[in-house]
């Protein structure tokens, strides 16, 4: 949900159902480093509420693009770290099992 | 330059535009451990914190992919560690969070009592079940909403039915003795009114649960103490297993646990040498610092493996304080995943970070 003006696009308050700490700081972050960005902060409300409020304010584009440029950056992050992953343990388990043959011989 | 009085960072006299005087480069990249408390804790995350002196304090997505690293150190079935270079804290601690509460696992939840005369009460025995990691492939089955009725694709069913004959020796329930039900539950809801009358059961299999989980079912370790049982007791049941999260229950949870630590950095800042460098290498109970030989004579104290520090900051105690920075390095993250359920740790971190793509797409799609 997007608490927001009409016509004023450039800041807005998301508040986001099921969400915690997890993506809202993981999001801040990514929005810090984006220089269209003015102002970003989450809050959560109550801690036995399950929602979060990011509040995103921009020096004039839209919150909500800027936000979900964010969010497709963090999604860029995650699939680059799970191939830097497959590579490093496919790396090691292929060294470790060399290993393993020179011990057997 | 009288004590108290401190020169600005743009006076100094080599400071390159474009690159960031050194006290706040260590500020940027270091946590920086004092003998009372750790300084600069809070990572400055802002892209234009540094316009001022002409630096891009951003990570774009480009130089992310350039610079971020993955290195494993250890790789066993349950456990592993491996050092994550070049992440943000904030995302680095989102996939710790959500391996321990986000990655969903395959427990026992519900348990049909059909007999319990053992010494253990019914919900103690339910809750001791919970906690019996079960050797089950989460990926392979549906959660079970409320209205769901239970079948092959999102219950698992065990059966427990042991007893202890009169007259013999006290008998140990091992979790081993859980027999999985691939066909679903026994159990009638209502009791035939003859017999072999055919009433439905707590489950509706449509068929033998093998064409899902391609494998026989049973527990990842065979030995757990479930109960004891004394002569003429028993322990008849059935437990039915679903699909769930550790955020709703720890028993869901995948992982024993899971934990980052940022590496430790040890500088010394002057030269420590002779009896005072002994003095050092003793006082460290991980062995951090080492002696070098100068050759004529003379030794000195050197940081042998900065990896093992603890922070104990027991070298920073007394004279040696001036001598040594203890610092950590804060996007360098050594992360270490236990492994508590059917999963091995390479594959339920693999799940954490794609748990974190979904959420994205979710929010996205939410937006659009």
């Amino acid at each position: 949900m997007e608490h927001g003006s009409l016509t004023d696009e450039s800041s807005s308050t998301f508040s986001l159902i099921d969400e915690d700490h997890t993506l809202a700081n993981s999001v801040r972050f990514v929005l810090n480093q984006d220089p269209r960005v003015s102002f970003c902060g989450y809050s959560i409300p109550h801690p036995s509420d399950n929602n979060v409020n990011i509040r995103v304010q921009t020096t004039g584009d839209s919150a909500k693009d800027v936000l979900k440029d964010a969010l497709n950056d963090l999604a860029g992050r995650c699939k680059h770290v799970q191939v830097t992953f497959d590579k490093s343990v496919t790396g090691f388990k292929a060294t470790q099992s060399t290993n393993e043959m020179k011990v057997d011989e | 330059m009288s004590k108290g009085s401190f020169t600005s960072a743009l006076n100094m006299p080599d400071v390159p535009m474009g690159k960031l005087p050194d006290h706040l480069e260590v500020q940027r990249t270091r946590v920086v451990c004092k003998a009372d408390a750790p300084i600069h804790t809070e990572g400055i995350q802002f892209s234009g914190a540094y316009a001022a002196v002409g630096v891009d304090n951003s990570n774009p997505l480009d130089k992310f992919k350039r610079d971020f690293k993955i290195d494993v150190i250890r790789l066993t079935k349950d456990e592993m560690e491996f050092d994550m270079i070049g992440i943000d804290a904030a995302i680095a601690n989102a996939f710790r969070r959500i391996l321990i509460s986000e990655v969903p696992t395959m427990t026992i939840d519900k348990v049909f009592m059909v007999d319990n005369t053992s010494p253990i009460v019914d919900e103690v025995l339910a809750h001791r079940l919970g906690l019996i990691p079960l050797d089950a492939d989460p990926r392979l089955f549906e959660y079970m909403s409320e209205h769901d009725v239970p079948n092959e694709r999102n219950t698992i069913v065990y059966r427990l039915n042991v007893s202890c004959e009169k007259g013999s020796p006290r008998l140990t329930v091992k979790s081993d003795q859980l027999e999985w039900l691939p066909d679903g539950s026994k159990l009638h809801e209502v009791a035939p009114s003859y017999p072999g009358e055919q009433q439905k059961t707590y489950t509706s299999f449509s068929g033998s649960q093998l064409e899902v989980s391609r494998r026989a079912l049973g527990v990842k370790h065979k030995d757990i103490t479930i109960a004891r049982l004394g002569p003429g007791q028993t322990i008849e049941l059935e437990a039915h297993a679903v699909k769930g999260i550790g955020k709703v229950h720890a028993k869901w949870s995948p992982v024993a646990t899971a934990w980052y630590r940022m590496l430790p950095e040890v500088i010394l800042l002057k030269e420590i040498k002779g009896e005072e460098a002994k003095k050092l290498v003793k006082k460290c109970p991980v062995k951090v610092f080492d002696i070098e030989d100068l050759g004529n004579g003379e030794e000195r104290a050197v940081v042998k493996s900065p990896r093992a520090c603890t922070l104990c900051r027991e070298c920073l105690r007394g004279e040696s304080e001036e001598q040594i920075e203890l610092r950590r390095v804060r996007d360098h993250f050594i992360f270490t995943i236990e492994s508590a359920s059917a999963l091995p740790p390479e594959v339920l971190f693999k799940e954490a970070v794609e748990v974190l793509h979904e959420k994205c797409d979710r929010v996205i799609s939410e937006l659009s």
